[in-house]
């Protein structure tokens, strides 16, 4: 039930109301990893570790084929359940896992694909089962094998990877950790040595940047799910939001175009929003449909406002969105009340949030 | 640039006391030293935490220098004693360090400038909180307004920046299990900076700061190829111009309008309007507060200018135009006092004459109540 919720939109999950109860459902933690090699199979091994020690009942799922020493070292203090031999090849033994019941079970490799002709094509798959049959599940993964990232890590890598686990399932997550201890190297080397793991390293970087971002999003979510819970109104910016206001007269371009290089540089979410208007003239409906179309070219949300006061609108909007940047155009005139200016009214109630005025 | 012997410097960023900083640092200084490095603990907090002191086994540790302030005796870093120790890895903890007063120098940062200039390499550890930018949204988060903090250009040298993450649920058994802080202590630390919802937020600017760290080394670096070139050029184009006043929002203003400076890679002015014919318009504590946010300005290694003027926003808006300004940023007033009110006035007189720039209105965040 609850993993439903968590796909939710933080916008779908104002409405729920929804507390936790962890220790009747499932629970999944995943350790995000950045390349192989990074210490994500040590790291969760470790937690197993520590858990048993502890005294509750783990078991291993999946390891990978091969492992180094020191996980070794690890494996050999748990109870591991062997993968299973099917006809077409071997996966886990989720039967056999579900049968034994532990309280935790630690998969490893969640991308693998499963052979052919088994309940479930993936290994994420499998997890997802014992999560919703109520076992905790500790898993991890390498960000080349997210769905949607595979492409940009591709891109940085050049290799090129079959096995995927889509996003949605990452953001189900009740817990990420992100392994991020760069591969340690000798500080004295030689020149040559020096640019080739130059190289390495600018890769490993944006690699490293993506997993992060990443990680700090579905954090993003899990703030979102405890303020919800919490019934804490107010956003804690800790996540940049563009809100950017058009109007059939407003400089769009300069405006999305500056929304867009932001968004970029703070990885914030962007929308792009305008307030329904009555009577518009023809040129200036299709002013707005030439602005929209832009809009509609960017990654941006598109949200279309209603209300009678458009300031109250974009505000009740932004309020509830826990918006930090608004982005609106300057009024044409500069005659007329200042009162009664819509830029005017936004400057003295734009509270909370910076406000930024756009040339015509 | 710095001469090509300066030492490497690597930073340890959590987003809490006792996510493993230090214990990790450790351990990497442990993994350099069975390399054959040559290894010194400069300075390091123990904090009575165990397993942390277990680690330092077998690492040569510099003494600390004894310094005297009024009456008490005080211990910090022996900057002198590494430099005559001169090993090639030092380990210093917590970057943000403010020395006692009658030190050499007033922060930690700069003795470990010192120890890099002799080209000695430096492990450093540092929470999100003590950086200079995030000061407001720290304060927002945490309701703790944090004095000890650390200019974001000095966490730019560093040549390495990694994440230090736990989640907030472990960090919090952490503190109950007693292996953060004395059991008196807790309380106290479950009050502000220890809530799960303080924790998640901090946790996650702390990732969003570590990638943001990690691109501006790879946009430094010029033959890193990147398809953002053409934003690039676009967003350096950008350039900012600040109003000072002696409003206390100002030091928030610097803060917000230079990290996006920063973001944008564009280059940011700060100036303050002086206006001679009005003899007693500006009280001394106002110049006062003038002056001291300039030199904060300073600090965070933006250009500053004291412009003369009978009409103030006209006097901001030629400089504007003079130096190709592309984007001001101006604070709302915190009250709207009387003594204020001049200023709200100045902000809609800015709006409407720059028609040809983006304004931004820099907003103070309050704290979340639960």
């Amino acid at each position: 039930m609850r993993r439903e919720i968590r796909r939710k939109t933080p916008d779908e999950l104002l409405h729920e109301i929804n507390p936790r109860n962890a220790d009747l459902e499932g629970f999944l933690k995943i350790f995000l990893g950045y390349a192989s090699g990074v210490g994500k199979s040590f790291r969760m091994l470790d937690e197993a570790r520590r858990r048993k020690e502890r005294g509750q009942d783990v078991i291993v799922g999946a390891v990978q084929p091969r492992v180094s020493p020191e996980v070794q070292r690890l494996l050999d203090k748990l109870e591991v359940m062997p993968l299973k031999t099917y006809s077409a090849g071997m996966a886990m033994d989720i039967e056999g896992i579900i049968r034994r019941r532990p309280a935790i079970c630690i998969i490893d490799g969640l991308a693998y694909k499963n052979p052919p002709g088994l309940r479930n094509p993936t290994r994420w798959q499998d997890a997802q089962e014992l999560v919703n049959a109520g076992i905790k599940v500790i898993g991890s993964v390498n960000i080349q094998y997210v769905e949607e990232l595979r492409q940009q890590v591709e891109d940085i890598t050049g290799k090129h990877v079959t096995e995927t686990v889509p996003l949605s399932f990452i953001k189900s997550a009740d817990e990420i950790e992100i392994v991020d201890a760069p591969p340690e190297e000798p500080i004295e080397r030689s020149p040559e040595q020096q640019t080739k793991i130059e190289t390495r390293q600018r890769q490993l970087s944006v690699l490293r940047e993506l997993a992060l971002i990443l990680a700090a999003d579905v954090v993003d979510y899990q703030l979102n799910d405890y303020l919800e819970r919490h019934g804490i109104r107010q956003s804690f910016g800790a996540q940049e939001r563009i809100l950017v206001c058009i109007t059939p007269r407003a400089n769009a371009r300069e405006m999305i175009e500056m929304a867009r290089i932001i968004a970029e540089r703070f990885h914030a979410e962007m929308t792009i929003a305008y307030v329904k208007q009555e009577g518009l003239s023809a040129d200036d409906q299709a002013a707005l449909e030439e602005k929209l179309a832009l809009a509609r070219s960017t990654v941006a949300q598109i949200e279309i406002l209603d209300g009678e006061d458009a300031v109250e609108a974009i505000l009740d909007y932004a309020n509830s969105h826990a918006v930090t940047q608004l982005f609106i155009g300057h009024t044409q005139s500069i005659r007329g009340w200042p009162w009664s200016d819509p830029v005017e009214k936004l400057i003295s109630r734009s509270h909370g949030m910076d406000l930024r005025i756009f040339p015509q | 640039m710095a001469n090509i012997n300066r030492g490497k410097l690597k930073l340890y960023m959590g987003y809490a006391a006792g996510v493993g900083k230090t214990y990790k640092m450790l351990e990497d200084a442990q993994a350099y030293k069975s390399q054959g490095i040559d290894v010194v603990i400069g300075y390091f907090e123990p904090h009575g935490r165990q397993t942390t002191i277990e680690k330092t086994e077998g690492l040569e540790t510099v003494p600390r220098a004894k310094v005297q302030y009024r009456g008490s005796l005080f211990e910090e870093m022996d900057t002198d004693a590494i430099l005559a120790r001169r090993p090639q890895l030092c380990l210093v903890d917590e970057f943000a360090h403010t020395n006692v007063p009658g030190c050499s120098r007033t922060k930690r940062w700069e003795d470990i400038e010192i120890l890099r200039n002799a080209g000695i390499d430096v492990l450093t550890t540092m929470n999100i909180q003590h950086l200079e930018s995030l000061n407001d949204q720290v304060w927002q988060i945490a309701g703790v307004r944090v004095r000890e903090t650390i200019p974001d250009w000095v966490v730019q040298q560093a040549d390495d920046v990694v994440i230090i993450d736990l989640t907030p649920r472990a960090l919090l058994n952490r503190l109950e299990r007693g292996v953060i802080y004395d059991r008196e202590k807790v309380e106290r630390a479950l009050q502000n900076f220890f809530r799960e919802s303080t924790l998640v937020a901090l946790r996650e600017l702390a990732l969003r700061e570590t990638a943001h760290e990690l691109e501006h080394r790879a946009i430094k670096d010029e033959a890193a190829v990147t398809p953002k070139s053409s934003d690039q050029k676009q967003a350096k184009d950008h350039r900012i111009l600040l109003l000072v006043t002696a409003d206390p929002n100002t030091a928030m203003l610097i803060r917000r309008a230079k990290r996006v400076a920063d973001f944008l890679g564009a280059e940011c002015f700060a100036a303050a309007i002086n206006n001679p014919g009005d003899l007693n318009g500006m009280t001394y504590q106002d110049r006062e507060a003038i002056e001291r946010h300039l030199n904060f300005a300073r600090n965070m290694r933006i250009e500053t200018r004291m412009l003369e003027g009978s009409d103030p926003a006209q006097t901001l808006m030629d400089f504007a135009h003079e130096n190709h300004i592309t984007q001001i940023f101006l604070a709302r007033t915190r009250k709207r006092s009387y003594s204020l009110f001049w200023q709200a006035g100045l902000l809609q007189k800015i709006v409407r004459l720059a028609r040809k720039m983006q304004v931004v209105i820099v907003s103070e965040h309050e704290p979340a109540t639960e």
